[in-house]
């Protein structure tokens, strides 16, 4: 949990007459997740194994194995749509 | 997987002479798709990620397009082989907007700076 910082003023507090003074800016805030994509250009792409279907083949196919080659990795979201 | 067998033994083979040549690989779960950053959880399903890897493994370009529109798989091609060109001149030429095999690279250096406007007309990204 994010600890409170020293604010030199007061912050505001209150809400509706009558009601209690739980408002939004007095629950804990939302964490905020620092999401960093794994992807960017110009630096190395993360390898993974996965299974494929090759000319009448199962095989496994792990990225790395295509090192020394280009590669156009796509992805679709599903068989029989287009690409 | 199964499905991708049933995909190219039923309709595929029918558009590419003797099936898809290059391996269809399954991502049950989208693990690979969420580490690319092209997989919709919400949908459940990938989304039209394409990754342009060179022979180091360093990722050159990407593109990321939700489901109803298809890719321009020439336009793939063609910086697939822009980035060749670049990297047999060992950066030594690069390829300015609107290129392709045959046409005019430029050659960064101080003599090019302020004189790109001389070598390359704005015409040249539109044919």
């Amino acid at each position: 949990m994010p600890e409170d910082m020293e604010v030199g003023c007061a912050r505001p507090t209150g809400g509706p007459v009558g009601e209690s003074v739980e408002s939004e800016h007095l629950k804990e805030p939302a964490s905020i997740r620092e999401v960093t994509s794994m992807i960017q250009v110009g630096k190395k792409v993360p390898d993974f194994v996965a299974p494929a279907y090759q000319q009448g083949k199962f095989i496994s196919v792990k990225l790395s194995e295509y090192l020394g080659k280009w590669v156009l990795l796509c992805f679709y979201p599903g068989d029989f749509t287009f690409v | 997987m199964f499905v991708h067998k049933m995909w190219n033994d039923n309709e595929l083979s029918k558009m590419v002479q003797g099936g898809v040549p290059f391996p269809m690989l399954s991502d049950a779960g989208g693990r690979v798709g969420k580490v690319f950053g092209v997989f919709d959880e919400d949908a459940g399903v990938e989304t039209r990620g394409r990754f342009i890897i060179d022979p180091e493994g360093v990722v050159q370009g990407y593109e990321v397009l939700t489901p109803p529109v298809g890719r321009n798989v020439l336009e793939s091609i063609r910086q697939v082989q822009a980035f060749q060109l670049v990297r047999s001149s060992k950066g030594k030429e690069a390829t300015p907007s609107g290129w392709k095999p045959g046409k005019t690279t430029l050659k960064p250096g101080p003599d090019l700076v302020g004189k790109v406007w001389e070598v390359w007309k704005t015409e040249m990204a539109f044919n």
